[in-house]
């Protein structure tokens, strides 16, 4: 098990638990991130953060403060 | 019958759905914004008839869901379920979905249905779905989901026929009861809260009280009810933990597993998913080293275009207004009025229009980033940089656009949802340093730093009051967001949307709907402003003896025509031309000077010489300071007439295209600052310190009452643009004070 922030460009996981601040869980959820789905890392922005993922056709940009709530595990 | 009724109808679905172009091409150009107190949100609303029928369209905000967590998305929420006292509750509600993204955009569609009213799906972009091989039934789909079901292509215009009809179809008929079915144990808890609430909230609220943490709804209830409240909440949730159905998940999984069991039967799509064009664009666009590459470079191109390509523009409409201002001035009688009209009306007129070109060529840009999906991603490249001050990514448009001029870029902060974060942007702006600065710097960069400098001097210096702005606005920035913004950290999760190719008929709309919005309700405050400074700096208009100064005028320019007629023919004869002569030609800038000096404006410098002092400021440069208040470089003409040197056109400064006279007059303005200083015993020995003091304060001040207008016009409230005032002149005075005390202790130590 990891954090969804440790994940490097090209990985792909599948999401354990959602975990943070209520809103951040709550829309996470509702943009369809949550347990037994399967993820993929895209990009890094410059510096590294924020990160770029993709759920089915749905591309979100995460801090990675924020992806540190989401564990998964690598495919 | 119910056909003579307008009906009401409620446009709602996810950002980036084309949402605005489906009601665009509903509405057609039938639009007004409507407003809602308290709040920043706007919403259009568009009236049109089909079938014999009235509709009133209203276009909510984009959102994800119906768990509203700040005011600006309560009214949505509100809207819906008519509690705005302004619109009545919506008669069919209108979901429009991507028919790429199905799932996720049915999820706020599985909320629409739990308003209780009726519901119509537009799934839109199916010829996108198409290509990338998805099938959609929506016959079944409809039969899945119990509401009407229409495929189209808004930006085509297809399929609208069909919906319309859906709309009319469904506003006669009863909401289906059809909707996702949530455990027991969830509903058991709804039925005692609503018991508890009775009639007072909606059961549509409750449900969101019970299942929004932190939520809005939980903040006003708690609010309205205190802990007796809060303790049943606490343990309603605790209990629905037990039962493993916790909040807010029990929703997710709920709406979600509802919504896939109808996907699955309606929609086939390819087992392998299909490399799109936004996956192949994406490898380059959000790359660590080319992506930024390309982002600097269409950020250069946009930073460029507002200064460059609105310049034609602007100096034609400068070129008008001039000539409008020539030809009334010949037309009309001399006095108050005709002072008014020239240099009050028409100035402010002018000095609204001249923004035109800025604004519509950045709303240009940003309606095409946005369409095209690539907003996003810049806001991707630059959130690590902009949240070391506190902002997102969000903020870094805004904030360059700002460098060119505030206005454009504080209108710009509309893309920022989050309300702290666009204010922080709002107030920081104006300290970007904007483009009217540059005429100041020139002129006294000129003055004072040119001769007997090093070459390099003049270009330091300026280097340096620009760094003034990027430095003090992220800290300020920063400040804010500590103290007056701070607020819990918000959610910075952005989608990235799906690439697609921007419609120039929704890009020119943006275009022309910033310029129209800039003109009527900022337009109006700026123009207010000017006559008001007009007014200060024209009254009184007659001396001791009571004769109007435009009188005195008047002749003397008679006196010195006449006088410089004569000098010719002396000069020609090689006679020596009397001093008197000379005085002669000089005298109506004289008597124009000494006029403002006695105005009301001039005598408040006076009075308030005593602030100035410790900045090395004497009156007059303190009251072209207070007179610049309608816009930074408004100071370079007050300092000519105060000079006694006429007006003089602040584009004239430093650009060696203008005209023989335009550069001789300024010229003339920087001879006569020099020789005005060194006749005082602190300006003459301390010049050096004082120009510094001046640009200092230049740089920090918020002398523009066109951005305090459209600060109030972008925050709807006179709060905000007061408090940038004052905490940008406090800033400004105390640079200035600081620039001038240190720049005399150098002067003295280098003697």
């Amino acid at each position: 098990m990891r954090a969804l922030s440790e994940l490097r460009p090209g990985a792909r996981a599948e999401v354990l638990a959602v975990t943070g601040e209520s809103g951040l869980v709550q829309r996470l959820h509702e943009f369809g991130l949550f347990e037994g789905e399967e993820i993929e890392v895209l990009a890094l922005a410059p510096l590294g953060d924020p990160i770029e993922i993709r759920l089915g056709n749905t591309r979100l940009s995460l801090r990675k403060s924020e992806a540190a709530g989401v564990s998964v595990r690598p495919l | 019958m119910i056909l003579t009724k307008t009906l009401t109808v409620a446009l709602v679905g996810n950002p980036n759905t084309g949402k605005s172009t489906l009601f665009n091409a509903l509405s057609g150009l039938r639009q007004r914004v409507g407003n809602f107190p308290g709040v920043t949100v706007e919403m259009k609303k568009g009236q049109f008839s089909a079938e014999g029928k009235t509709i009133d369209l209203i276009d909510l905000p984009g959102t994800y869901s119906l768990a509203a967590r700040s005011p600006d998305e309560m009214v949505a929420v509100d809207l819906l379920l008519g509690r705005r006292p302004e619109e009545p509750r919506p008669d069919v509600v209108l979901s429009i979905v991507d028919a790429t993204n199905l799932d996720r955009h049915l999820y706020l569609m599985s909320q629409l249905l739990d308003l209780g009213e009726p519901v119509v799906v537009a799934v839109n972009m199916i010829d996108a779905a198409e290509a990338q091989g998805i099938k959609i039934d929506c016959t079944k789909l409809s039969e899945r989901l119990g509401v009407p079901v229409i495929p189209i292509q808004a930006n085509k215009g297809v399929g609208l026929r069909d919906l319309m009809r859906a709309v009319f179809a469904a506003a006669e008929s009863v909401p289906s009861p059809q909707r996702p079915v949530f455990p027991e144990a969830f509903e058991k808890e709804i039925a005692a809260l609503q018991t508890e609430f009775g009639n007072e909230v909606p059961g549509f609220l409750t449900r969101r009280f019970l299942l929004d943490v932190g939520g809005y709804i939980e903040h006003w209830l708690l609010g309205k009810h205190g802990d007796k409240l809060r303790q049943k909440l606490i343990s309603a949730r605790q209990r629905l933990t037990e039962a493993g159905c916790a909040v807010p998940a029990v929703e997710t999984r709920t709406r979600f597993g509802w919504v896939r069991s109808a996907v699955a039967a309606a929609v086939v799509k390819p087992t392998v998913r299909p490399v799109t064009w936004t996956d192949k664009l994406d490898r380059i666009l959000t790359h660590r080293f080319w992506g930024t590459l390309i982002f600097l470079v269409v950020m250069f191109l946009m930073f460029q275009s507002i200064f460059l390509w609105a310049k034609p523009a602007m100096d034609a409409i400068d070129g008008v207004r001039e000539k409008a201002a020539k030809a009334l001035e010949s037309a009309m009688a001399p006095g108050p009025l005709q002072g008014l009209v020239v240099d009050g009306i028409i100035k402010g007129v002018g000095s609204v229009l001249v923004f035109l070109p800025q604004i519509m060529i950045l709303f240009g840009f940003i309606a095409v980033l946005e369409d095209c999906g690539y907003m996003a991603r810049a806001a991707f490249l630059m959130d690590r940089l902009m949240s070391r001050c506190g902002l997102s990514g969000k903020s870094f448009i805004p904030l360059l656009s700002s460098v060119a001029c505030a206005v454009p870029g504080i209108m710009a902060t509309r893309v920022i949802e989050n309300r702290r974060d666009r204010l922080a942007t709002i107030m920081v702006a104006p300290l970007m340093s904007c483009s009217a600065r540059l005429p100041v710097y020139v002129l006294l960069i000129g003055a004072f730093l040119k001769e007997g400098y090093s070459s390099w001097v003049p270009g330091f210096v300026l280097f340096g009051l620009y760094m003034i702005g990027f430095t003090v606005a992220p800290l300020v920035a920063l400040l804010l967001k500590r103290t007056l913004l701070k607020g819990a950290t918000p959610v910075f999760v952005m989608e990235l949307p799906a690439y697609r190719r921007p419609a120039i008929r929704s890009v020119l709309r943006r275009m022309s709907e910033a310029g129209w919005a800039f003109v009527v309700r900022a337009g109006t405050i700026i123009l207010a402003a000017m006559i008001l400074v007009w007014a200060l700096l024209y009254f009184p208009h007659t001396d001791a003896a009571g004769t109007p100064y435009y009188e005195r005028i008047e002749k003397a320019d008679q006196e010195a025509k006449e006088a410089s007629e004569k000098i010719k023919g002396l000069k020609e004869s090689g006679q020596e031309v009397p001093e008197e002569l000379e005085a002669a030609t000089a005298e109506p800038d004289r008597l124009n000077g000494e006029w403002k000096r006695n105005s009301l404006l001039g005598r408040a410098g006076l009075f308030l010489e005593p602030a100035f002092r410790p900045l090395g400021w004497d009156w007059k440069i303190g009251m072209a300071a207070l007179a610049s208040f309608p816009a930074r470089e408004v100071i370079v003409g007050t300092l000519g007439l105060i000079y006694d040197v006429g007006d003089v056109d602040s584009k004239a400064i430093g650009d060696d295209t203008a005209d023989e006279e335009a550069k001789e007059k300024a010229a003339g303005l920087t001879k006569a600052v020099k020789d005005d200083w060194s006749k005082d015993p602190v300006r003459g020995k301390y010049g050096v310190a004082v120009a510094m003091s001046l640009m200092v304060f230049f740089a920090l001040c918020c002398q523009c009452a066109s951005t305090l207008a459209v600060i109030r016009r972008e925050t709807k409230s006179w709060l905000w643009p007061a408090f940038t005032f004052t905490y940008m002149t406090v800033l400004a005075y105390l640079g200035a004070l600081l620039a001038f005390q240190l720049g005399a202790i150098i002067t003295d130590a280098v003697g």
